[in-house]
């Protein structure tokens, strides 16, 4: 199963994100891919939002990972300049993704080495300025039955559709 | 505290392993940076490109290098500074480990010294004599910072991006018009020849001190999509090229004018690896003649990350707060010290 929804303005983008991450559990892992400009740190703008963290989002690019605490800590990482799953891994967070939650922004590259049990996001350019395809791929049961419980309320902010 | 004279600072936040003397905090010995020289020939092995592997296995032969080119040793060494915060918690490891095991061994003081501080003295590294207050702009891949300097240690952030960094959307803008890495210089290049009015992108964050370059980016990504030919046409890559740096560049300008104004500065302090563009330079050197202010450019060694800097900003905290305990550790989100964000 799959949740697609549209996104008609950068704020709706991290209303998704805060939806999302009103119920993140510890080891959370999400997986943000879709082109320069798609959107991609707004959604975690939402997603920190959603996790109590006040302090102002910005870009991880150059410094790759950014930590924030709110009611869970949250790691933002981007992938984007990464050349080698072997500089993921030098990164060293592993030891710390069981007490935080992690979103990999540029994520298609170190997939393998991410939890099975994670959220896939995709966010695509629509047909005008402001419109995203947001694409939600749960992977393990526990997102899957969160997205499940979570669609009704997304279905609030923009039109939801649901695909096998 | 005894009369201290060299120090020896450490600097591996980001990708840049460095390292350098610097005497008195104002004399600059020797200041190495992994990426200008090749180590690769003359120490061998296989240097990774970011990570915290690669310091590791750069730090010994960048301080090596270091002592070699100022002709000094570690006995000669009056105390060891460190990059302590904020950037990458592996990396900074490598170089606040480093740091104190060399403190250690050679019986002298450690300092930690906050990355963003160390900036400010890349400044009076080129002129001690500043005049204050100054307001400096701290344009890199990483951070954008507009900072009102009232006095060593007393800063105030005026302005910070609440996006993406402008070394950040000149590189990714690069990647969207096909141009290779590091994209800030292949922007400035292209932008020579094209016409910065060719596209009306936005100036954003008008009437703020803050900067936003997210949708300046979004802009020409779908502008692009919009005119796909642009990217094959004679001059097209060249007209984005320039039409996104003037957009850039005023959003730089208006918001440095804007503080200059506010806090009265004597001078106009422009650092970090943006810095380094063509366009923004002559933008505040214009800026500084127009308003009777100074213009202190940093020259490129200065701009992007350097250990130089770190040892100034270590000889002086020194100064001022003694030495950092050894048990004190990284700080990898730390803010400018003395500051009110």
């Amino acid at each position: 199963m799959e949740l697609s929804l549209i996104s008609g303005a950068p704020l709706t983008t991290q209303a998704v994100g805060q939806v999302l991450s009103e119920q993140a559990e510890l080891g959370d892992v999400v997986i943000l891919t879709g082109d320069l400009g798609a959107g991609k740190t707004e959604f975690v703008k939402g997603y920190a939002l959603g996790l109590g963290i006040s302090e102002s989002v910005v870009s991880p690019t150059f410094t790759i990972v950014h930590e924030y605490f709110g009611r869970e800590a949250l790691n933002h990482v981007d992938a984007y300049r990464l050349e080698s799953v072997q500089e993921y891994l030098d990164l060293g967070l592993e030891e710390r993704m069981d007490s935080s939650v992690t979103v990999v922004e540029w994520g298609e590259l170190v997939r393998s080495e991410l939890s099975p049990n994670r959220l896939e996001v995709v966010i695509e350019f629509g047909v005008k300025d402001d419109a995203r395809i947001i694409t939600l791929r749960p992977m393990g049961d526990s997102w899957l039955d969160r997205l499940t419980a979570l669609a009704p309320v997304l279905a609030v902010i923009t039109p939801v559709e649901e695909r096998e | 505290m005894p009369t201290l004279k060299a120090v020896l600072g450490l600097e591996t936040s980001c990708d840049e392993t460095a390292a350098a003397l610097v005497d008195e905090g104002r004399i600059v010995r020797a200041s190495v940076v992994s990426s200008q020289i090749d180590l690769h020939a003359r120490y061998g092995g296989v240097v990774p490109e970011i990570a915290s592997r690669a310091h590791l296995e750069l730090i010994g032969p960048v301080v090596a290098e270091a002592f070699e080119s100022a002709g000094s040793t570690l006995n000669a060494v009056d105390a060891v500074a460190a990059c302590s915060g904020p950037g990458l918690a592996g990396a900074l490891l490598v170089g606040v480990t480093a740091a104190k095991a060399l403190a250690l061994v050679a019986g002298v003081p450690y300092v930690g010294v906050n990355h963003l501080e160390a900036h400010l003295y890349g400044a009076w590294l080129q002129n001690p004599d500043l005049k204050l207050p100054v307001v400096m702009l701290l344009v890199s891949g990483g951070h954008t910072l507009l900072v009102a300097v009232d006095g060593r240690g007393k800063y105030r952030v005026l302005g910070e991006t609440v996006d993406d960094a402008a070394g950040e959307a000149f590189d990714k803008v690069a990647r969207l018009l096909g141009f290779g890495y590091p994209g800030g210089p292949e922007v400035d290049r292209h932008a020579r020849i094209g016409s910065p009015t060719a596209v009306d992108f936005p100036r954003a964050m008008r009437g703020s001190l803050n900067f936003s370059f997210a949708g300046l980016k979004t802009a020409v990504a779908l502008h692009l999509r919009e005119h796909p030919e642009v990217l094959t046409s004679e001059f097209g890559v060249d007209d984005i090229a320039a039409s996104f740096q003037a957009a850039a560049v005023d959003q730089l300008r208006e918001k440095l004018a804007a503080a200059a104004d506010m806090v009265n500065a004597t001078t106009l302090v422009l650092g970090g690896g943006v810095a380094a563009n063509s366009a923004l330079r002559s933008s505040v050197v214009e800026l500084a003649e127009t308003t009777g202010r100074d213009a202190l450019l940093a020259p490129l060694e200065l701009c992007t990350d350097n250990a130089a800097m770190i040892a100034a900003a270590g000889w002086w905290r020194l100064q001022s707060d003694g030495p950092t305990p050894l048990s004190a550790g990284i700080d990898p989100s730390a803010r400018l010290p003395g500051s009110t964000p």
